[in-house]
């Protein structure tokens, strides 16, 4: 679905992912893990293709991102900003309906259809109370689901997520991502997300991609790489594993002895 | 739903248009010597068949020609607020922030002082509007691309222009206090802006028409861009092609403006500010409602400017200020509540 040869992103002087070779498969999920600064959203809007790359190049589904028209990659692949700064008082419906543009060609007003998918992922999301507030009087947690609507609306069988959970609550977390988890399942959409939760990750993903922030990675299936000392390494603090029923609790191993 | 926001944008137009042809009609009916509704008919017939042979004609063909050089200055002025306002995903920007009338000022000042004729003074506050675009263009390039800044920080655009704007301000003050004393009046009234012996010239309509036709084919992208910053590129829009197209129909929109009426202060903020209040943020709607109430608005200010104290007539810039600062302020404070 999308894989990258030899990338390299570089921060300044500092190389923060280094000669990156990496394969995502259409129907797997994957956590993009690592420390502040380790280059997890450099990767992520890399993909999306907001920013260039310092080497090497990314394909969306074996094309490079320069030979794809932006409307044409736009139906493949959605992206979710890690923040947002909202200036003016669109509601939220016309929010998610902005996310159906690549639909319109030079149509002037959306159709029927794009309200129904409108509609549909607000409903998605729990939102559909919220259709006509004004998205500036949304909580932080009201906003990001919003968002993720949005991105639900663009209907791309790509989705890259910075930091989907971020400020949702407790019960919103677990029902986005195992939304994220079931449409990845049943409809064979591909998401790479980064997050800060490993049991959230590890829960809903089905491959990790671990960041040291030096040029260094580590790619595969969660089971092989979201291990102890891995993680410990690459988190830079230890971490412990519980096995609680057939899930794994990953916890920081206490410092104060 | 669809056809509820169509047909809703469609009775707004409608209405924005009547209410545009009347303050037409009014402004010419309306001075110090009025011309009663009962004439009207057939006066502007005279006019529409080129005969100015009655009194009334006569009024209303010298009044016509200011009161269409207001509508289209007043256009043009809210028009580029709206874009000012998209591309820096600021409501309260105008077309005067990046500082392209100050420094259209600098051109026509000197001119002014030189004691040119009056299409030079045209000539150079044009000149000097496009000779900072350009300059603005090429120190912000990066930002008009659409770099980290598009994300809602600092723009480097915005930056660029305050700076040079300011600089443009002193060399304003150097000229104000060296010029010979006969001449400051025409000086200060062009500043505040003034559309007494505005010329009436096709210019500012063609650039108008154009920058419309830029503005409604693009209004869809305007939301995605005004939604979500940096990131409309992520839903299929040229995010730098969009950019600099506003940055120049707006800088061309602005520059024609001040040329043919000075810098004529608050259309360009309170217009589409009101219109974004009463008819919600969509670009779809927002851009033609604002661009035909922003005429319409400066339409009836110079009316009142040039009656109020008639004989004596105001520059239209005081009448707007007058006008624009208390609405603002009242829109400000009842958005924060």
């Amino acid at each position: 679905m999308i894989s990258t040869r030899q990338l390299t992103l570089n921060i300044g002087a500092r190389t923060l992912i280094a000669d990156l070779t990496w394969q995502v498969e259409a129907g797997q999920c994957w956590s993009i893990i690592g420390r502040n600064g380790a280059g997890k959203s450099t990767l992520l809007r890399t993909l999306a293709g907001l920013r260039k790359a310092d080497g090497g190049s990314v394909s969306v589904q074996g094309r490079p991102l320069s030979q794809w028209p932006p409307a044409e990659l736009a139906r493949q692949r959605a992206f979710l900003a890690q923040s947002r700064s909202d200036a003016f008082a669109y509601s939220v419906i016309e929010t998610v309906l902005s996310a159906r543009h690549p639909y319109h060609g030079n149509r002037y007003w959306e159709g029927s259809d794009d309200h129904k998918a409108a509609l549909d992922a607000l409903a998605a999301m729990e939102v559909v109370d919220m259709a006509d507030r004004d998205v500036r009087t949304l909580s932080g947690g009201e906003r990001q689901r919003v968002a993720i609507a949005a991105m639900l609306a663009q209907d791309t069988p790509l989705l890259l997520l910075d930091e989907p959970a971020n400020a949702l609550d407790l019960a919103h977390q677990v029902s986005v991502m195992s939304l994220l988890a079931r449409l990845c399942r049943e409809q064979n959409k591909t998401a790479v997300m980064v997050g800060h939760d490993l049991n959230l990750a590890h829960s809903v993903s089905t491959h990790a991609l671990l960041l040291m922030g030096d040029g260094r990675w580590l790619a595969g299936p969660v089971g092989d790489v979201m291990q102890a000392p891995i993680l410990g390494d690459y988190l830079g603090h230890p971490i412990d594993i519980i096995q609680h029923g057939h899930r794994s609790i990953f916890i920081p191993t206490e410092d104060i002895a | 739903m669809t056809s509820n926001l169509r047909r809703r944008t469609g009775i707004i137009l409608t209405t924005m248009v009547l209410l545009a042809v009347a303050s037409l009609l009014f402004s010419g009916m309306t001075g110090s010597v009025a011309i009663p509704l009962s004439d009207l008919p057939s006066a502007l017939n005279d006019l529409l068949h080129g005969r100015s042979t009655t009194l009334a004609a006569t009024l209303l063909e010298l009044r016509a020609g200011r009161a269409l050089t207001a509508f289209v200055t007043g256009a043009a002025l809210s028009l580029a607020g709206v874009m000012m306002q998209a591309l820096l995903r600021n409501p309260l920007a105008d077309p005067y922030v990046l500082g392209i009338s100050t420094v259209a000022s600098v051109g026509a000042l000197a001119a002014l002082m030189l004691l040119s004729a009056a299409w030079i003074v045209d000539a150079s506050a044009f000149t000097g509007a496009i000779i900072i675009s350009m300059t603005l263009y090429l120190l912000a390039r990066r930002d008009l691309r659409g770099g980290a800044a598009a994300e809602g920080g600092a723009s480097l655009l915005l930056l660029t222009g305050v700076i040079l704007s300011s600089a443009c301000i002193a060399l304003i003050t150097l000229m104000l206090s060296i010029a010979p004393e006969s001449r400051l009046r025409s000086m200060v009234f062009w500043m505040i802006g003034d559309l007494a012996g505005a010329p009436v010239s096709w210019v500012p309509w063609a650039v108008l028409a154009g920058a419309m036709i830029f503005a409604l084919r693009s209004a869809r992208a305007l939301n995605v861009l005004a939604l979500h910053a940096e990131a409309a590129a992520t839903l299929g829009i040229n995010v730098g092609a969009l950019r600099k197209g506003l940055f120049f129909c707006s800088a061309l929109l602005t520059a024609s403006a001040v040329t043919s009426a000075g810098a004529i202060g608050f259309v360009g903020l309170i217009v589409p500010h009101a219109c974004r209040f009463a008819f919600g943020p969509d670009h779809r709607t927002l851009i033609p409602a604002a661009a035909l109430s922003g005429g319409t608005f400066l339409v009836l200010a110079d009316t009142l400017a040039r009656t109020i104290l008639a004989p004596q007539q105001l520059p239209v810039g005081v009448v707007t200020a007058m006008i624009g600062a208390p609405i603002f302020l009242y829109q400000l404070h009842r958005l924060r509540k």
